[in-house]
């Protein structure tokens, strides 16, 4: 009897991506999606995508879902969540939306210690309007609007979300991670399901960043963008778990089962 | 004068830092991210020229205010969401009477709607969109000149009136070229004394909004209405095309009197006399110049890419002296002159005897 | 006197170029022109096409519903937008990338096999000028010197060479058809 190895997650709907091709989007909804099926939380999640190219995410999740203003995304999933405590709320959020635009609600929502999950792709730039510099965009890295590259006198220095949300008390669970390739996608799915554990049992905050392609504003293709995330993107964000404060108890817990 | 070929959300950037504008702030989105794109190359290569891509348009609009108080004249940009997000600086900025420049490219709405040309913006433009009792001076360019000629203009307003100046555009206007000529800009006039440079050895200033006596946030009040009231005299501008034996009048202003201007042509050819009434400036409302129309003519339509808000402006300019009808494509979606002129004839037929 | 025309393609196929050297060599003539690009998050997919109108008198409206030429860079192009063409129209297709031919029996069609020739010409990106060369040769919107000269100035004095081989890839275009129909 011939076994079923790879079909389409149950919480993605029978739809076309319209992400480029080697976008780190289209892998990343796929693995929440995993996610959220081998939990089987698909009822009770709600997701809250962004302004940004993820924002037709609702095309393809689904769950139920509600599209933020850009930048506001945490603020939306806190209320969701305090109003429906036993939910699943996670926010999908670009590099711009949440390090730049939507910095407060992110960084506040993280310090209030929110028991939500928000999922952070951080591309390096301004995916949906056109690759213009984003919070997260690296020094000397050219841009539409930085077309000299990057020059920290004048437009600072990329910021390192995961670090500085690191320090925050509110927050439980960070990891960064990529998607460029096979293994590192397992780990970030890992992370995923990690996080979305984490808001299960009650622990609080979670944050994952991911180091996703965009080849089209990067102007490389697939291959290339994803051996750049080796090569450059990740000496500025190095991947790993910048916190863990999960109780030891269900630490054990998920390893046993 | 050497004519070039430009695209208009260009042409902006480029009447801008003729007009000696020397501090650009925004925050990408579309349909105007060329503004950004062109500044973050142009501004900098400028003179003394400053652009900083904000962390969002609340931070574009009150580094305007910063600039402006420090002496420059600066100019922000966006479309509808952003300008949504900037309507607490721009009140700010009138009640503390900076002068400073407002671009908004105007896309679908309410909400993040979609990024197609659209006039959903009049209410917030005209009616100041923030909060308190002011006004912003709004322009609405209808070809690519005029976007030229009007953000020159639009530096020249806010010094005289110390007082933040919109400039009304939508996607189409942002993404098409045509053809401009860029004017020799007018010097500046602007008193040193409203800029905030350091006291020196002389007495220092300072620039506030908050006013917690009520008697002196009333004189304030009523100082910046008595402003206001110049400008809505000597401000009003429009354009008039095809009035004289008009029968009935088209009022639209931007892309939408474009669009008119095109089918109005093609049912004179019908033998159908139809004129155009363009609000150029949309506050000041040319109020005065629509009402002495109506001794003349009694049948307006109103065409307007939203479901119908400069159409309130014409129902006060007209005071029921009138017939107006309305027809309002709201959501981006531009009807070409040939379907309008499909709507306007049905009406005509029905109205004018 | 108004004419507009739509130039589709691949992203990449030089399709704005086309449309903007013609937009602008109708200024140079002194028409009224406006040019207009397809904007938006449909450009993601790798597609884009913009229209130019040109005319003796003030545009009512920069969009086409009903343009005289359509001209195809691909076949997504022509299933786009043939239905659009005015009867009588123009449709020039680049015959080199698609087997597909319009449906239509009420417009002229060209096909030029402007990626071949381009290779044969040794450089595949000047398929849109052998295209414009051919566009040219048939709709005498604006004379060939007129439309070199622009193009000229709009690639700036960027590089001679590059000046060099557009000249020689209109020729090839304005050339081609002269031959089929000589
Ligand atoms: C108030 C407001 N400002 C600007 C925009 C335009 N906008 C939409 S998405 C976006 C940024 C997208 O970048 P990012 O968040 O990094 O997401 P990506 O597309 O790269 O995934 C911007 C500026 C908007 N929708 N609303
Ligand atoms: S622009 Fe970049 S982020 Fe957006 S869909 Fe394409 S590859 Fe992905
Ligand atoms: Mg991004």
């Amino acid at each position: 009897m011939a076994k079923i190895v790879y079909q389409r997650p149950k919480s993605l709907k029978e739809a076309v991506f319209h992400y480029c091709p080697g976008c780190g989007h289209s892998i990343v909804h796929r693995i929440i999606a995993e996610v959220i099926d081998e939990l089987g939380i698909r009822g009770i999640t709600i997701g809250v995508p962004p302004a940004g190219c993820a924002v037709l995410a609702y095309n393809y999740f689904d769950v139920d879902m509600i599209e933020a203003p850009h930048g506001r995304g945490p603020a939306m999933a806190s209320a969701i969540k305090r109003s429906l405590p036993d939910r699943v709320v996670f926010s999908y959020q670009g590099d711009g939306d949440l390090a730049a635009i939507g910095i407060a609600e992110s960084f506040h929502a993280a310090n209030r210690g929110e028991n939500i999950t928000i999922i952070f792709i951080n591309n390096a730039v301004y995916g949906m309007t056109g690759g213009q510099m984003a919070p997260t965009t690296m020094l000397e890295q050219k841009t539409t609007t930085s077309p000299l590259g990057r020059n920290n006198k004048l437009d600072g220095y990329p910021v390192k979300v995961s670090e500085i949300f690191s320090q925050l008390q509110g927050v439980t669970y960070l990891e960064r991670c990529m998607v460029n390739s096979p293994a590192n996608v397992n780990k970030t799915k890992k992370a995923i399901k990690k996080a979305f554990q984490c808001q299960i049992n009650g622990h609080g905050f979670s944050l994952i960043e991911i180091l996703s392609p965009c080849p089209t504003n990067w102007k490389m293709n697939a291959v290339n963008s994803c051996k750049w995330i080796d090569e450059v993107m990740s000496k500025v964000f190095p991947p790993g778990v910048f916190k863990d404060d999960i109780p030891a108890a269900t630490k054990t817990a998920e390893v046993d089962s | 004068m050497n004519k070039v070929l430009m695209s208009g959300n260009f042409i902006i950037c480029e009447a801008a830092i003729r007009a000696g504008c020397r501090f650009y702030a925004g925050y990408p989105i579309t349909p105007q991210n060329e503004i950004p794109e062109y500044m973050a190359e142009h501004m900098r290569k400028a003179e003394g020229g400053i652009f900083i891509q904000s962390e969002s348009e609340i931070v574009a609009i009150n580094m305007i205010a910063g600039a402006s108080a420090a002496g420059l004249r600066a100019m922000t940009s966006s479309s509808s969401p952003g300008i949504s997000l900037k309507q607490e600086g721009i009140s700010s900025m009138a009640a503390c009477e900076l002068p400073g420049v407002v671009v908004n490219i105007m896309r679908g709405g309410p909400g993040l709607g979609n990024i197609r040309p659209s006039q959903g913006d009049y209410f917030q433009a005209t009616r100041g969109g923030g909060h308190g009792d002011y006004r912003t001076i709004v322009l609405a360019p209808a070809t690519c000149q005029e976007l030229a000629d009007l953000t020159m203009a639009a530096f020249d307003l806010a010094d005289k009136y110390r007082n933040p100046v919109m400039i009304l555009a939508d996607g189409m206007m942002g993404q098409m070229m045509e053809p401009v000529t860029f004017k020799k800009p007018k010097p500046r006039i602007y008193n040193k004394k409203f800029m905030l440079q350091g006291a020196g050895s002389g007495k220092s200033k300072f620039i506030r909004g908050l006013i917690l006596d009520p008697i002196d946030m009333e004189e304030h009040n009523w100082k910046l209405a008595r402003k206001y009231e110049v400008i809505s005299k000597k401000e009003p501008r429009h354009e008039e095309y095809n009035i004289n034996n008009a029968k009935m009048i088209i009022v639209a202003y931007g892309t939408a009197a474009r669009i008119a201007k095109g089918a109005i042509k093609r049912l004179q050819n019908n033998g159908m006399n139809i004129g155009l009434f363009r609000p150029v400036t949309l506050w000041p409302f040319p109020e005065q110049q629509l009402r002495s129309l109506s001794a003349k003519v009694k049948n307006y339509l109103v065409f307007e890419m939203s479901t119908g808000q400069m159409l309130e402006d014409i129902r006060l300019a007209l005071q029921g002296y009138a017939d107006i009808r309305f027809h309002g494509r709201p959501g981006g979606a531009v009807p070409t002159p040939a379907e309008l002129a499909n709507v306007i004839a049905r009406i005509y037929e029905r109205t004018v005897k | 006197m108004i004419v507009k025309t739509i130039f589709s393609g691949f992203g990449g196929q030089g399709v704005l170029m086309m449309g903007v050297s013609l937009a602008h060599s109708g200024m140079n003539k002194g028409f009224h022109v406006t040019y207009l690009p397809a904007y938006g998050a449909e450009m993601r997919g790798g597609t884009a096409n913009c229209t130019v109108a040109i005319a003796d008198e003030e545009i009512a409206s920069p969009v086409a519903s009903e343009p005289n030429f359509l001209v195809a860079m691909n076949s997504p192009s022509l299933f786009s937008f043939q239905n659009k063409v005015i009867v009588e129209g123009t449709i020039f297709l680049n015959s080199s990338i698609t087997n597909d031919r319009p449906h239509r029996h009420d417009v002229k069609v060209f096909c030029i096999p402007c990626s071949d020739i381009a290779q044969d010409l040794g450089n595949i990106r000047v398929a849109n000028i052998i295209m414009m060369g051919a566009f040219i040769k048939v709709t005498g919107i604006v004379t060939s010197e007129i439309y070199l000269n622009s193009l000229e100035s709009i690639m700036g004095s960027r590089k001679k060479s590059l000046a060099e081989i557009n000249r020689k890839a209109f020729a090839a275009g304005f050339d081609y058809l002269k031959n089929q129909q000589g």
